[in-house]
């Protein structure tokens, strides 16, 4: 099937299987790697990337469903080499250990200041549950949140 | 000059991992690709233990696009097993599968799905056999026997020794003794004794285990892995195909998560076996539920009794351990008898009588995971401490105070005295929390402590280049999993050779490239592998200097180096010049060498430990009475560290490690009911989650600049983890009068004790 979608402000034309997964179009097509595939069961947030502004599973959303819809990675969420606020508060509030679960957690955080741009700690640790670090206990990863909403008003 | 102000070291400077990793860049063994490289999947047992009569791949070999189809029977041009203990755990299965998961056949394809599809026309004929699912089953009389016969030790200096019990399921059995421990609990004024158990859980890293091997057409071997450490996988291979260390390369990308479950060979073989078969590179990526198939924490029962005086002085421990090590050692004996051999904690007992069985069962092997072996006794010790305290009428804190090992003390005859202030860790978690003031009518709180020797004797090289333009390459093999070493050994190589972090590029583990390095785990990068960094920069800084004196005519006692340049009284020469000058050209550079290796002494384990890893927790925790939900409202870990090379990063992995406690703490556990594991995927083994964790968290550190590492550093990591479900129990105990054995604590467990509980006045 070809699907024409939006891949990180890049119109793209794709011939895909009905079949195939969102996340092995990104990562085998593309070549775009920072989504990881994890649990394969939409658990832990490893794969999410933003299919118009909403974060999904790559791991278990169909690439025909992205069909005429634009989808962020996090390979584009800098602007060139410029950091995305987000990026910038994960690096200085050291909210990044090993690093699998980073993209998701970035891009769900992304989402999240969408819907609310006053999140409160509560509202953060809430819109994470989905998002599974087993690094860092979390609470940089909630500082810098808090910290990138804070800069973005 | 060692009075000098630290300008990196000691600096909470962010990760120099952080950009590649916040914009994706970074690359983890799954995210590499081969040319002509093959997709593997692995046919697993469905039985906990099963004869494997015939396997028959002829028709998945045969499928179009299938590389290699690979039985155990087959394995006839290499030795099929390994293992770092036994090598008692063979690639495929061969004869007789021990454990639901275990690998039986194996296909390597063009794509994943024709792999997948391959291994639907592999044909097994299983015979299924009793299993052993747990420690009272594999312990019973007459228990089926999980391996017949005794199979050779691994490459360990100290495991040569190992101690199976022949025709019985126990793989190794550990003693350690000191004074009359019977003779003294007859005579002491208090005994205390109960039993406590500890829960098989998984290290969930969210990378599951991967590897691409290929072998090129020189006949040597090249594997990209997810391993913790890459020498020992090499001597592994090395083995099992017949080749000399020096063919094969062993490289570490970035890890998506260790915590023990990356050390030792884990996929690395099967990955080499299909690639040598399907004479192409052939990569193979685990599954999070195959993850639950490859290893997983040793789940234990303990034993104790501990006599004290009248006026609370510890004067005997008997501590009997049993440790579920699943159906193959992988490094579980080696976690017995670490674990057990500081099972009296941090504690003075002058009689002592410890005794510990690795016992096999027919479930996922068991191996290393942080705190190795320490936790499950750590969490019957700290709990049994406050029994102790109540049978007393003491304080908790203060009954561990007065029994601690004071610095400089001897823990065991011939291993290196204690290096830290407990007492200081302890009044700071105490503080902290706020021990004297009374808690909320709802709270209670509990603390607990913990001691761990990390492995000895180790040995750790590093080689340090200082290039033509100043800026230089850090060769070593710590592997960066997250921890942050790659910063670490950044930051010292900057600091010593007085360079910016940005002119220091620490190069990613490789066999073929970075020197050996025992392994990365048991809490000792900063602390061994970081040492030998910092000796061969410093060898390369006395390089430099002597270059300096001898063109500017100064003794080389009078020179420091400043900002990459020499600095003389009045002259300074820049590193450029430096190397200009010793070369007559711009080109050559500078090598220094670090090589740590402490040797065997006459310690009870054979070495002495680099450090003790020393850290107190301090729990504040509520209980919904209707429901039995305990929750974690505040937490304190003071770590005593020496020195934190980066208290950034260091903050990082303690909050990691205390929530990763309370993961065995209160949600986690694999359960397995008739030979069946029922919980081995995320959607139903539950890890803590972002909302899991306390209100408060606070992890603090003790300075005293007194460890063998760099800078007066000592090793961390794994301190964090050990004291939390011994606090957390100690503090339910404490709110509810409720004392609990066995973990996790979960709702059923505590609602239950709840309501056994009687009346309180």
């Amino acid at each position: 099937m070809t699907i024409r979608l939006v891949v990180n402000g890049r119109p793209r034309d794709l011939e895909v299987a009905p079949h195939a997964l969102l996340l092995d179009v990104l990562r085998d097509t593309l070549d775009l790697k920072g989504a990881k595939r994890s649990c394969d069961t939409q658990v832990c947030g490893a794969c999410t990337v933003l299919v118009d502004g909403l974060a999904v599973s790559a791991c278990t959303y169909l690439a025909v469903e992205a069909d005429g819809r634009s989808v962020l990675t996090v390979e584009g969420l800098a602007d060139g080499e410029s950091l995305h606020p987000l990026q910038r508060a994960f690096v200085e509030a050291g909210a990044v250990q090993c690093g699998f679960c980073t993209s998701g957690m970035l891009l769900t955080a992304k989402a999240m200041l969408a819907e609310n741009r006053t999140p409160t700690r509560d509202d953060v640790l809430h819109y994470l549950r989905g998002s599974l670090c087993r690094c860092t206990g979390y609470r940089k990863i909630v500082d810098a949140v808090l910290a990138a909403a804070e800069t973005a008003r | 000059m060692s009075a000098r102000p630290l300008r990196v070291v000691g600096h909470p400077v962010p990760r120099v991992d952080a950009i590649e990793k916040v914009t994706g860049r970074a690359r983890y063994v799954t995210d590499l690709t081969l040319p002509g490289m093959a997709h593997a999947k692995v046919l697993r047992s469905p039985y906990a233990h099963a004869r494997v009569r015939r396997v028959d791949v002829t028709r998945a070999r045969a499928r179009p696009g299938v590389f290699a189809a690979l039985a155990g029977a087959d394995l006839t041009w290499c030795d099929p097993y390994y293992g770092p203990a036994y090598r008692d755990r063979p690639v495929l299965a061969i004869g007789v599968a021990r454990y639901e998961g275990e690998p039986v056949a194996a296909v390597a394809a063009v794509d994943e799905a024709t792999a997948e599809e391959a291994l639907e026309l592999i044909d097994v004929d299983y015979e299924p056999l009793a299993p052993v699912m747990t420690l009272e089953e594999a312990l019973a009389e007459d228990a089926p026997l999980v391996h017949a016969g005794q199979p050779p030790a691994g490459h360990f200096a100290d495991l040569s020794t190992l101690r199976p019990r022949p025709g019985t399921n126990i793989c190794h059995q550990f003693q350690f003794a000191r004074g009359d421990a019977a003779a003294a609990l007859g005579g002491a004024d208090v005994v205390v004794e109960d039993a406590y158990r500890f829960p098989a859980v998984q290290h969930v890293a969210l990378e599951p285990h991967a590897a691409v091997a290929a072998w090129d057409e020189t006949g040597a071997l090249t594997l990209w892995a997810s391993t913790q450490n890459p020498y020992s996988v090499r001597v592994e291979l090395a083995k099992m195909f017949d080749v000399p260390l020096a063919r094969i390369r062993v490289v570490v990308p970035h890890l998506g998560g260790g915590f023990g479950s990356k050390t030792y060979a884990k996929l690395e073989p099967l990955a080499a076996t299909l690639a040598r078969a399907a004479a192409r590179p052939v990569r193979l990526a685990a599954s999070v539920p195959e993850a639950f198939q490859t290893v997983r924490r040793c789940a234990s029962r303990v034993a104790v009794r501990a006599g004290f005086r009248r006026d609370g002085t510890l004067v005997a421990v008997a501590c009997d351990a049993d440790y579920d090590v699943g159906a193959y050692a992988d490094i579980g004996p080696r976690v017995v008898q670490k674990g057990t051999y500081t099972a009296t904690g941090p504690y003075r007992v002058p009689h002592v009588r410890l005794e510990a069985r690795a016992v096999y069962t027919n479930t996922t092997p068991g191996g290393a995971f942080r705190g190795f072996g320490v936790p499950q006794l750590a969490w019957a010790l700290e709990s049994l401490f406050d029994v102790a305290a109540d049978r007393l009428d003491r304080d908790p804190v203060d009954l561990r105070r007065q029994n601690f090992l004071a610095h400089g003390e001897e823990f065991a005859p011939g291993d290196t005295p204690i290096d830290g202030k407990l007492e200081e860790s302890l009044s700071r978690a105490a503080e902290a929390i706020g021990w004297t003031r009374a808690p909320a009518a709802d709270r209670g709180r509990g603390v607990a402590a913990m001691l761990k020797a990390s492995v000895a004797p180790s040995v750790s090289e590093a080689i340090v280049r200082l290039h033509a333009d100043g800026s230089v390459t850090v060769l070593a093999s710590a592997v960066e999993m997250g921890q942050g070493t790659r910063t670490v050994l950044t930051q010292i190589a900057a600091e010593v050779l007085s360079v910016p972090l940005a002119r220091v590029t620490v190069v990613q583990p490789d066999t073929a490239v970075t020197p050996y390095d025992q392994t990365t785990s048991s809490s000792r990068s900063t602390a061994m592998t970081g040492r030998a960094v910092q000796v061969a920069a410093e060898d390369v800084r006395d390089q430099l200097l002597a270059i300096a004196a001898q063109n500017l005519g100064v003794a080389a006692r009078e020179l420091a180096l400043a900002d990459g340049a020499v600095v003389a009284p009045a002259r300074r020469l820049t590193y450029p010049e430096a190397l200009a000058l010793k070369f007559g050209m711009s080109g050559g550079e500078l090598i220094g060498r670090g090589v740590i290796a402490p040797g065997r002494t006459a310690a009870p384990l054979g070495g002495s430990t680099p450090f003790w890893e020393m850290a107190v927790g301090a729990a504040e925790v509520s209980v919904d009475e209707e429901t039995g939900a305990v929750r974690v409202e505040r937490y304190v870990s003071v770590a005593d560290v020496g020195r934190a090379i980066n208290p950034l990063l260091l903050e990082g992995q303690d909050e990691g490690g205390v929530v990763q406690g309370l993961g065995h703490t209160l949600l986690e556990e694999m359960l397995y009911a008739d030979g069946h594991l029922l919980n081995g995927t995320l959607l139903v083994y539950r890890v803590p989650r972002a909302d899991d964790t306390p209100s408060e968290l606070e992890c603090h550190f003790v300075e005293n600049a007194d460890g063998s590492g760099p800078f007066g550093a000592k090793g961390a990591g794994e301190g964090s983890l050990i004291p939390v479900s011994p606090a957390v129990a100690n503090a339910l105990a404490r709110l509810t009068g409720v004392r609990l054995r066995d973990l996790p604590l979960t709702p059923e467990r505590v609602w239950r004790a709840l309501r056994a509980r009687s009346p309180r006045a």
